[in-house]
């Protein structure tokens, strides 16, 4: 089943094979994990921008993508912990990690405009992979009714994201 | 004979209340992303009480230029239409959130 999740995250080479050797159905406190996870770094990659970008545009969009995976975070936090689940660190949610931060210091290089670009860009590509990861796997694979709920919306909300920041590149063009 | 001042106020109370009469409250509410009623009716005049079920921030973009709401998260926001027409609009920080207001003189 990992396989699959793979696929669409390797698409964008977030993801080495390395992570995807177990062939398991992830649980639900690893999909929490996943998904807090993946809130994690798109709000790190947010704060770069912010950082490095004189964007107005690209800013505006970056606060939007703070503001929105905080406040979806805290939901997953106050949820787990409703369930009493423990999210589970596993091998997608470290190579996650670990190619998040590959990205951050490779466009930690870029400046002016080249940096707006490759970061908008990212974003389009990693919140594709990130919905097609929810429809896929995560959501099919989750057990509890809330915390498949929680992923639905979820999903919206990165298909919107997706969809903002096709826009914003457009604009950059 | 009553003062010259209350006239116009009296005069402004009543216009007060044949518009109030008129106008109506249409509510357009947004929940885990989705706008409803997917297509509203309102008339010029009316108020708009956009209420936002969600923790995140929304906006009612109309797509022509005419108008723009921003929601915080949880709140209830109100505006007034003035402008006829069949306007399309959609969030701005979620553009897969999209709906109809059909705006009648």
């Amino acid at each position: 089943m990992f396989v699959r999740l793979s696929a669409a995250i390797a698409a964008v080479s977030l993801l080495s094979s390395a992570a995807l050797a177990q062939g398991a159905k992830p649980t639900d406190p690893q999909i929490a994990h996943i998904a807090y996870t993946a809130g994690v770094i798109d709000i790190a990659a947010a704060k770069q921008a912010l950082a490095k970008s004189g964007n107005k545009e690209v800013k505006a969009f970056a606060e939007d993508m703070v503001r929105d995976h905080e406040a979806v975070n805290k939901q997953a936090l106050d949820l787990v912990k409703k369930l009493n689940v423990k999210p589970e660190d596993n091998d997608t949610s470290r190579t996650l990690s670990k190619n998040a931060a590959g990205k951050l210091a490779e466009l930690g290089k870029l400046k002016g405009a080249e940096f707006d670009k490759a970061y908008v860009a990212n974003e389009v590509a990693y919140h594709k992979a990130v919905d097609s990861a929810l429809e896929t796997q995560l959501i099919p694979s989750a057990n509890n009714a809330e915390l498949k709920s929680l992923l639905q919306t979820g999903l919206k909300i990165f298909q919107g994201h997706e969809q903002h920041a096709e826009q914003v590149a457009a604009g950059l063009k | 004979m009553a003062p010259r001042w209350v006239l116009p106020i009296v005069a402004a109370l009543m216009l007060a209340m044949s518009v109030s009469a008129d106008a109506a409250t249409v509510q357009i509410t947004m929940e885990n992303l989705v706008i409803s009623p997917a297509e509203a009716s309102a008339k010029v005049g009316d108020t708009i009480e956009w209420i936002n079920k969600d923790i995140l921030a929304h906006t009612a973009t109309a797509r022509n230029g005419d108008w723009e709401v921003t929601m915080p998260p949880k709140k209830t926001v109100t505006s007034v239409v003035n402008k006829a027409g069949t306007v399309e609009y959609y969030c701005r920080f979620h553009p897969n959130m999209k709906a109809t207001l059909v705006i009648a003189p």
